[in-house]
């Protein structure tokens, strides 16, 4: 470690690349947990908009027209606003007008904080897409297959959970696949609310040591492993789940 | 017109009528480790129509369309009138302005109406008077049977419609000779007829024509010279008395056995 | 009986059967409307606006202004800040536009190597937050350019413009590459036979073509830079949402105010977008009838 500290540090003198967050421990350190909240934030995302996509299209078929109706209105309402307004709007709107809490110190304190609104907003935003991706999912499974386990006896629910999502799903990985890499993206947008994500951090790593244009290389790169590794896993995961001979057509 | 000396290119200068239009000699293509013509000879005369039979993957669309050099070839020679199409510094627009070329899906430029899909080429290509090729396109689809039809898009005409556009397509370039891949295999039963008999009364009027067909009636009726491949080669070919009536090889006569 | 056999090529449709194989059927007669105010719509607009008149009931009796009243007293100020998001996205769009047009042809170009970089970079800046693509716009241009002894300034919000048009760029590469792949492989075939030139078959037959698949996934990239656009007021261009919080600290920064403020802000980006999302889904309705 001291070695390519000590190279890196060199590097720096000899040619003005100065990778700080390589040899300086505290950058380091910073950095990397700044990684580790971007990891954190689309992780928990992802997994939350899944479900909020997962349950908003099964409420889309909903018999009642009030829930439809109310799903379809959440659904063009994110679609259609800038995702850092609803960061601004959830997080200074809501969480200044919901009552605060007491933490185990006594101190009175907002009920969720930056990171856990960053959360809330990003994964509505996402789940909002997500919806209108499982729907168009659902709406490519044929009919017949629906009726056909009807006259299984399946319920709504059973038809939903053992036939309908998962080909749904299959058919929709695509642009799911494409909808999770946007929100991987769209993390860095909790840096205006001052959530300590990568952009955050190396945004303080350049205003101290001066070295905006290595960090924005740095970054660039950072983010293109990022959205390389997210593709990778859902390229395996498509494959995992591959019927032979169906929703091949989706895929390009 | 003077402004299109192709027909008179210096390559093609030696060659006489009474030679053949087309001829192939020893011609080999591989895709990959997978060799679709393992050395096909033949010879087309002006004037003649030949069909090209065998079963599906025998590499017939393949032989086609090295014709016009839409697929290049590893060895051997084609030579369409005296030019040889396995050159690199093969003059394209001189050859293709000789060959045309009608495909199995039609191929149609579904943005241009069908009188503007039978323009398009001698106006943009050959810089061609467009009032002159105006002219000649209504000739053609009158020709083809679809005078009516002139300004309808591919999208609304029917697949034997379509079909017959793009006969008269290939043919307002005023090609010596006509390829035809497989042309009627797309087309509802029905639409096969009204297309057949279109290139029937083409061959009839002297338009030299090789033809890739699965229509054995068709090809008994006007191919002059019929020939059978599988597996990348030619099995064997004779005119279409003898070919249908007494197959010498046993591979042509366990394919016609199947067929017809 | 038909129905069940009907289920494969319904799956296939969707990739590899090319539509011009498909057998021709009559656009169904549906003109262009405006979209008509269903429950759905009244859900969005209602909501939006109870959650800016939320904080009016809240204050009653008190001297200060009602969120409505605030909001309807700074209105022009708003607006005109909205106006330039609009501005910003239009500019943005038409550069990104322009150079994407650029790169995607060089994607699908000839030269091997020109068509290896262009890949690169437009999967470099596609991958890419578009936040950080706009921090990396204004930090890595330079505030002014000399030129033969003129200087010229880079303001910025120009560099922001800059900054936005990169994803759009990169984005529209990729729609054209697409859309020229998506194209039966017998239309370039059949435009070889018939002798046309590479360069006359690209911008003669298959451009023509794209022109139609290209439009909706351009439009939905236009409503996702209008939307990325008040990004900017993160890296101190003054817009719309600079101007909200302005507004809010203008009025003593009360707490109640923020939601309303912010919703009003959803709700003009809403009402802007919403109508392009309707246009955008009718015309690849009607795209995927006609083709």
């Amino acid at each position: 470690m001291d070695m390519i500290a000590k190279w890196f540090l060199e590097l720096y003198e000899t040619t003005g690349i100065n990778l700080t967050i390589v040899y300086d421990a505290y950058d380091r350190q910073r950095f990397l947990s700044g990684l580790g909240m971007t990891v954190y934030l689309s992780v928990v995302c992802i997994l939350a908009s899944i479900v909020i996509g997962a349950v908003g299209a099964w409420a889309q078929g909903s018999p009642l027209r009030v829930v439809r109706g109310l799903v379809n209105g959440f659904v063009v309402l994110f679609r259609n606003t800038p995702p850092l307004v609803q960061i601004f709007f959830f997080y200074f709107g809501l969480g200044q007008i919901l009552p605060r809490i007491e933490d185990v110190d006594g101190m009175r304190v907002p009920i969720l904080t930056n990171v856990q609104w960053a959360i809330v907003s990003l994964s509505l935003f996402a789940g909002a897409f997500n919806v209108e991706i499982f729907r168009s999912g659902i709406e490519a499974v044929p009919r017949t297959t629906t009726e056909a386990a009807e006259a299984l006896g399946y319920t709504r629910f059973g038809v939903y959970r053992h036939v309908l999502l998962p080909l749904a799903l299959r058919i929709c990985l695509p642009s799911l696949n494409n909808n999770l890499v946007n929100l991987l993206k769209t993390t860095t947008l909790a840096y205006a609310i001052a959530v300590p994500e990568t952009l955050y951090v190396s945004k303080q790593i350049w205003t101290d040591s001066q070295n905006v244009p290595v960090m924005m290389i740095v970054l660039l790169l950072v983010y293109t492993a990022l959205v390389g590794i997210l593709v990778f896993i859902m390229h395996r995961w498509e494959k995992a789940l591959a019927i032979p001979g169906y929703g091949q057509g989706g895929a390009r | 017109m003077e402004t299109t000396p192709v027909t008179d290119a210096p390559s093609s200068a030696g060659w006489t009528p009474d030679q053949p239009l087309v001829r192939l000699v020893d011609v080999r293509k591989s895709f990959g480790s997978l060799e679709v013509l393992k050395g096909v000879s033949m010879d087309v005369a002006k004037g003649e129509a030949i069909c090209i039979i065998g079963p599906s993957g025998s590499g017939k669309s393949t032989l086609i369309r090295c014709i016009n050099a839409l697929v290049p070839i590893d060895s051997g020679t084609i030579r369409v009138e005296g030019q040889e199409v396995n050159d690199p510094d093969l003059d394209k627009l001189a050859l293709r302005r000789k060959v045309g070329m009608v495909f199995q899906q039609y191929n149609l430029f579904p943005h241009r109406t069908a009188l503007q899909n039978v323009m398009m080429a001698p106006v943009h290509v050959l810089k061609q008077d467009k009032a002159e090729v105006e002219a000649r396109a209504r000739t053609l689809m009158a020709k083809v049977r679809l005078a009516d039809k002139e300004n309808a898009y591919p999208g609304e005409l029917s697949g034997g419609q379509q079909q017959r556009v793009a006969i008269a397509r290939a043919l307002a370039m005023r090609p010596d000779v006509m390829l035809f891949d497989e042309v009627t295999a797309a087309l509802d039963p029905e639409t096969v007829k009204e297309v057949l008999v279109t290139i029937r009364e083409l061959a009839e009027e002297g338009m030299t024509c090789i033809l890739v067909t699965h229509e054995m009636g068709f090809a008994r009726e006007v191919a002059d010279h019929i020939y059978f491949t599988d597996a990348g080669v030619i099995v064997e070919h004779g005119p279409p008395a003898t070919f249908f009536t007494e197959p010498r090889d046993p591979r042509t006569r366990g394919f016609l056995s199947k067929i017809l | 009986m038909s129905e069940v056999f009907t289920a494969a090529p319904a799956a296939r449709q969707k990739g590899d059967v090319l539509p011009v194989l498909l057998p021709f059927r009559a656009p169904a007669p549906r003109a262009w409307r405006w979209p008509r105010l269903r429950l759905v719509h009244l859900v969005g607009i209602v909501g939006a606006l109870l959650l800016i008149g939320g904080g009016a009931f809240a204050q009653g009796g008190a001297p200060r202004l009602s969120a409505l009243e605030v909001i309807w007293k700074w209105f022009p100020l708003l607006m005109s800040g909205f106006g330039f998001n609009i501005l910003m996205s239009v500019l943005a769009m038409a550069l990104g536009t322009v150079a994407g047009i650029g790169l995607g042809l060089l994607q699908i170009g000839e030269n091997r190597f020109l068509r290896r970089l262009a890949w690169a970079a437009t999967q470099f800046f596609r991958n890419a937050p578009w936040l950080v693509l706009l921090f990396f716009a204004m930090f890595m241009i330079p505030f002014q350019f000399r030129v033969f002894g003129y200087t010229i300034p880079f303001p910025d919000w120009v560099k922001a413009i800059i900054g936005f048009s990169l994803p759009v760029m990169a984005n529209m590469s990729e729609i054209l590459r697409g859309a020229v792949a998506s194209l039966p492989s017998g239309q370039w075939e059949a435009a070889e036979s018939l002798a046309f030139s590479r360069r006359q078959t690209l911008f003669m037959i298959i451009l023509p073509q794209c022109v139609k698949r290209m439009l909706p996934p351009w439009m939905n990239l236009y409503s996702l830079i209008t939307m990325a656009t008040v990004q900017a007021s993160i890296v101190g261009v003054s817009e719309m949402l600079t101007l909200t919080s302005q507004v809010h600290a203008a009025e003593g920064g009360r707490p109640d105010l923020l939601a309303p403020l912010y919703g009003f802000a959803m709700l003009c980006f809403f009402v802007y977008c919403y109508p392009i999302e309707r246009f955008t889904l009718y015309l690849e309705r009607r795209f995927q009838l006609n083709q």
